[in-house]
């Protein structure tokens, strides 16, 4: 079982080595994250607050964008794709498990993701550290973001794998990807705001809201990092809300670990229905 | 007696209200190869799908030396090569065995036997992306034959295939075969296969219209021999009438006989002489035995 999910997830790393996607990855996260750290610190630098902190935080807004994104992007070709190769029809008549399979693409994906990652932030972390702009709490930072990250990512793989598996084409899932991810990261927040602007503190504000917030893992990614960090003070928006929330920051993680599990589940299930 | 490596018995699967494969029962032994033919959409596809389990039939059983199709059991002894594979273009021959190795559960260190075994040693390194159609079919075959399967499953293996690399493809798939693995490979001319499978089934609108061996089919069908005779001069009036042929130029007669009358016919065209010039013997070709096959069941179906 294992050999099989581990065949499945290294030949998923090696192809992401070798289409030079994981070195596209690094670059666009190396290159945002420093234009932020380098250019967005200038102006804090009076502040007495850790440059690393401050970076942190607009860092986390970077996620928020980036990371499903590139997860999307990984993600929707990965059943449809087998199946336009033909390849689908091989890999399911050996004797490997549908769920297998999936578990398979999603550990060579998100350890894909989770390089890219380290590579492109730690780039930046280490550059404020070299300068002279680090410090130990700063770092931790880093690695909270870092790790917070691949998890939204991982949600976000598993989105993709309901799309992928779903149409079973790759041109579709490739739009449809594109379509979650619009969705998700800008239109999801602008509805939230106007309605929250239309019930001008009624019921929604109240209980649908924060749940709303905790139904969307970029959402609830950026609560988390937003609060863990302490940056209401630093940055303000979003941030402000999770003082008033009806829950503890960590509850935000946990709903990204069970809408990761929920789409695993989703994505296993129509896999299972598919005739390659 | 062995137990069958296949057993099917009145498969039935419909999709909808078109019945794709209807009521076909046959076994295959270990170490035969059976050629399944026919022209598309007759079922072949479906046939074999169902073989992998991919498909539930509606009726009727399948039994891979005793297993259900599809189960892991099944599954380990079974070995696939699809119609149209693409395997990823970034990855190399030795990624893609090794890969495949590692999903049944082999060592990936016969991979470089597999490989020198389709004659893809050298290009074992590159990538896909740059292997020619046969050289692709090949590594699709040397997935195929990894861990010594039981049974082989190749669909239209040699569609596209220049007559050279088909040559090449049916010399492994004797070789599979000698070691006792049962191969049914499915093509749409019975012309392609010609010559390198023990048993031909044939099959037409889901039925199974034939199953036996080339030559008794080629008996079974009972086609008639042409015999062109021609006139050394503008004389195939004359011939006609002395042989009882049918014109068909101011030069040539035709006459058609069964396998037993062509003798007496022959001499019977030397007699005439100076009269005639030349004589062409042309047996039913291995298309026109499909077509007699299939012919037959399209009056039945009707």
């Amino acid at each position: 079982m294992f050999t099989r999910i581990l065949a499945v997830a290294s030949l998923e790393m090696r192809i992401g080595l070798r289409n030079r996607w994981l070195l596209l990855a690094t670059l666009i996260l190396a290159a945002f994250s420093l234009a932020l750290a380098l250019l967005g610190s200038a102006p804090a630098g009076t502040l007495g607050v850790d440059r690393m902190t401050i970076t942190v935080a607009s860092l986390a807004s970077l996620s928020v964008y980036l990371v499903p994104l590139l997860s999307l992007l990984l993600a929707f070709d990965a059943i449809s794709g087998e199946i336009d190769r033909g390849t689908a029809l091989l890999i399911f008549s050996s004797p490997i498990s549908r769920v297998e399979f999936l578990l398979g693409k999603a550990i060579g994906h998100f350890a894909v993701i989770l390089i890219a990652l380290l590579l492109g932030y730690g780039l930046t972390a280490g550059v404020l550290v070299a300068f002279g702009g680090g410090s130990l709490a700063g770092l931790v930072d880093f690695a909270r973001l870092i790790a917070t990250s691949a998890m939204l990512g991982l949600a976000f793989l598993a989105i993709g794998y309901i799309a992928s598996s779903a149409t079973r084409a790759p041109g579709t899932a490739a739009a449809l990807a594109i379509g979650i991810w619009l969705f998700a990261v800008v239109l999801y927040d602008l509805a939230l705001l106007g309605a929250l602007v239309a019930d001008n503190g009624g019921t929604f504000s109240r209980s649908v809201f924060p749940l709303a917030l905790l139904a969307n893992p970029a959402d609830a990614f950026r609560l988390f990092n937003l609060a863990a960090l302490g940056a209401s003070d630093l940055v303000g928006g979003m941030a402000g809300v999770s003082d008033a929330l009806p829950y503890p920051p960590s509850a935000a993680l946990a709903a990204i670990a069970g809408v990761t599990l929920a789409a695993f589940a989703a994505a296993a299930a129509l896999l299972k229905r598919i005739e390659p | 007696m062995t137990e069958s490596v296949l057993s099917i018995k009145n498969l039935t699967k419909r999709f909808g209200r078109q019945t794709a494969v209807d009521g076909v029962s046959f076994h295959i032994e270990p170490g035969e190869r059976a050629a399944l033919i026919g022209h598309n959409g007759a079922g072949k596809t479906t046939l074999i799908k169902s073989i992998l389990g991919f498909l539930t039939p509606e009726e009727g059983s399948i039994s891979v030396l005793g297993n259900a199709p599809g189960s892991n059991a099944a599954r380990r002894s079974v070995a696939y090569l699809p119609e149209a594979v693409a395997f990823q273009k970034a990855l190399t021959g030795v990624e893609i065995l090794t890969f495949f190795s590692r999903l049944k559960g082999e060592d990936p260190k016969t991979v470089p036997g597999l490989l020198e075994k389709v004659g893809l040693s050298e290009a074992g390194r590159r990538r896909v992306g740059t292997y020619s159609k046969g050289m692709r079919q090949r590594l699709g075959l040397a997935q195929a034959l990894i861990g010594e399967p039981s049974l082989v499953l190749l669909d239209e293996p040699t569609s596209g295939l220049d007559p050279v690399s088909r040559q090449d493809f049916y010399m492994l798939v004797e070789e599979v075969a000698a070691r006792g693995a049962a191969v049914l490979l499915s093509s749409h001319a019975l012309s392609e296969v010609e010559a390198k499978t023990d048993r031909v089934l044939i099959m037409a609108h889901g039925k199974l219209v034939a199953d036996d061996t080339l030559a008794s089919l080629r008996r079974a069908a009972r086609l008639p021999i042409r015999l062109r005779v021609q006139g050394a001069d503008v004389a195939a009036d004359e011939i006609a009438a002395r042989l009882g042929g049918m014109r068909v130029n101011c030069r040539s007669v035709e006459i058609f006989c069964d396998a037993d009358e062509k003798l007496a016919h022959l001499a019977a065209i030397s007699a005439l002489g100076s009269l005639v010039e030349d004589v062409e013997v042309t047996l039913p070709s291995l298309d026109d035995v499909y077509r007699h096959f299939t012919g037959v069941d399209a009056k039945k179906g009707s």
